[in-house]
């Protein structure tokens, strides 16, 4: 990069000093990104007031009153427990799974790079097309999903419009919308690691769980990390697969941080407790994703090394 | 790799089949679907055999519904419209704006560019309805509510961090030296973008653009917080759909077909690119 500093300029109609030339260029994004900054700030502003669309005239500061209130509200209490063990739920068995398919696809072959492109699929699906379609198949009285259950003795399963099991099926469509992102990222992970501690453990005749446990998992470490943060970072705030497919309901089983704060906003119209869910959203996102920005900047500088 | 017992190798295959089923099935179910009638879809048991109709398709394509109560109107080739439209244009929005910020991130380190590049990325991981309930005010004020410059705007949300991140990777790739020479020659800066960078680039450019075009597809709640009905995309659309009366299954599940086929067109396409994008440049496919 010095070279390019000392570099005379050359002759060209063109005359932006070389100074100001990075700062033209990202100017435009640049105000993209202030334009997006306002918002923001001014959600910070309505989650500190009292304020409620269908009374505009009452709309007044109340300083920490909203998030005050959540600590003896047990809808917000419902919200943070939903949204977690949604959360916590998906990303394991994500992990578990996608780390699983994997380990079955890590050897290079014309099925075994088939089967991997096919499983993208899923994940190029819209995700509120992807709750459609898995309501579809769980409709109680076509579903093939609801006629397998009846087949294995679960007459009229009700999949998510139960509140037993509406948790259950929506963490069933994100496993399967979200499970062949970590499956590919770990994949790519795998098939990236240095081939020379395999084949000393397989001459040394190492047993294959000591061969996993102390090289594959330890070296595939920053490759989970960097999925789990980044799916743990969605789905913390899912909205789109439970909102297309319960709305949040039956009652308030899945009211998760975004379902809740769109539902204060647009039904109940109060604006302040939404801004607040929010904002409490956005500090947990916000301190995850600077841990997962540390863990992928380091793998990104692996990458780009490697090209 | 040592090779594998008999029995390794029938659970290995036992486990990628169930695997195979669990993910392509409910493709495979609601493509059926989208040709069959009511009648076929009701049936119990279930069956896969059954005569295709392309009655769903058409009723989708030409807009109207025949039913007992008289004929309805379905909005979906407009939301599909509004998908193709929004996507081109948020992505073409994107590219001017991200390629060349790409090109200063990656080219110069000036005071505050990682700032930038940061608060860029972090807008990837903000819970979108942070900045969308807000917007919905500030829409109303600028004239912008249901407009689509209004949604271009938003979709930037999207589409310009994975551009701007992807194409700097792409844009650091390239040696400075190459750059470097060319300008010896005496060329501008502008003509070393031109003729040199953005060539060299050009196929991470493309892959960028195509993953943002699928992010920007496949997005719900953009279009659900600020479009009106004649301004949404599909994905909004088709969940309006399910709800409104005198439809028939099928054609529920054909317009999910409909909805998905280009990004799963484009994905397969683009599929060498998909881990690079998918984790932001932080891994190699």
């Amino acid at each position: 990069m010095a070279s390019t500093e000392t570099l005379k300029r050359p002759a060209s109609g063109f005359r932006i000093s070389r100074k100001m030339l990075p700062y033209v260029l990202s100017l435009p994004a640049l105000l993209v990104c202030i334009g997006i900054l306002i918002p923001f700030f001014t959600a910070v502003v309505y989650s500190f007031q009292r304020y409620r669309l269908s009374q505009p005239w009452a709309r007044q500061f109340n300083w920490g009153e909203n998030y005050i209130n959540f600590f003896t509200d047990p809808a917000f209490w419902n919200t943070l427990k939903v949204s977690l063990l949604y959360a916590g739920l998906t990303v394991t068995l994500e992990l578990l799974l996608g780390l699983g398919i994997a380990l079955l696809l890590q050897r290079r072959s014309t099925v075994n790079n088939f089967i991997s492109i096919m499983l993208l699929l899923p994940l190029m699906i819209a995700p509120a097309l992807a709750a459609l379609m898995w309501k579809l198949m769980t409709n109680p009285s076509f579903g093939i999903l609801s006629y397998l259950a009846s087949l294995i003795g679960l007459h009229d399963f009700r999949w998510a419009s139960s509140p037993d099991t509406a948790l259950l099926t929506v963490v069933l469509v994100d496993i399967w919308v979200y499970t062949p992102f970590i499956m590919i990222l770990l994949l790519a992970g795998l098939r990236s690691l240095p081939t020379q501690p395999f084949e000393a453990a397989a001459l040394d005749g190492v047993p294959r769980s000591f061969v996993f446990f102390r090289i594959t998992l330890p070296m595939l470490t920053p490759y989970i990390l960097t999925a789990t943060l980044f799916r743990l970072l969605d789905s913390i705030q899912q909205f789109d697969i439970i909102y297309a497919m319960t709305q949040g309901g039956p009652g308030n089983t899945l009211t998760v941080f975004q379902v809740e704060a769109y539902l204060n906003f647009f039904q109940s119209t109060n604006v302040g407790r939404s801004a607040a869910l929010l904002i409490i959203l956005w500090a947990i996102t916000y301190t995850l994703s600077n841990v997962f920005i540390k863990n992928w900047l380091r793998l990104r500088e692996r990458a780009r090394g490697e090209a | 790799m040592e090779t594998m017992s008999p029995l390794e190798r029938i659970l290995r295959g036992l486990a990628l089949t169930l695997v195979v089923v669990f993910f392509m099935f409910p493709i495979f179910w609601i493509f059926l679907m989208s040709f069959q009638t009511n009648e076929t879809i009701l049936a119990i048991p279930p069956s896969i055999v059954f005569s295709p109709t392309l009655s769903n398709y058409a009723a989708l394509i030409t807009g109207k519904l025949q039913t007992a109560a008289g004929t309805l109107d379905i909005a979906f080739m407009s939301n599909l419209g509004n998908s193709i439209f929004l996507s081109v244009a948020s992505v073409a929005v994107s590219l001017v704006l991200g390629v060349p910020a790409a090109y200063a991130f990656a080219r110069h380190k000036f005071k505050g560019s990682e700032d930038i590049a940061f608060t860029l990325l972090s807008f990837r991981f903000a819970p979108p309805l942070l900045v969308l309930l807000p917007l919905t005010q500030y829409f109303q004020w600028l004239g912008l509510s249901n407009t689509y410059v209004g949604l271009i705007w938003v979709y930037q949300l999207i589409c310009l961090p994975l551009i701007l991140w992807i194409v700097r990777g792409y844009f650091e790739d390239i040696s400075a030296d190459v750059e470097y020479a060319y300008r010896i020659a005496g060329h501008s800066w502008l003509a070393t973008f031109r003729k040199i960078a953005l060539p060299l680039a050009g196929p991470g450019i493309a892959a960028a653009g195509l993953l943002a075009f699928i992010f920007a597809w496949n997005n719900f709640v953009f279009a659900l917080v600020l479009a009106s009905a004649d301004k949404q995309p599909v994905t909004v659309g088709a969940l309006a759909f399910v709800t409104s009366s005198g439809i028939q299954y099928g054609q529920i599940a054909a317009a999910i077909v409909l909805s998905v086929t280009p990004t799963l067109a484009l994905a397969l396409y683009a599929q060498r690119y998909l881990v690079e994008g998918l984790s932001l440049g932080a891994v190699k496919g």
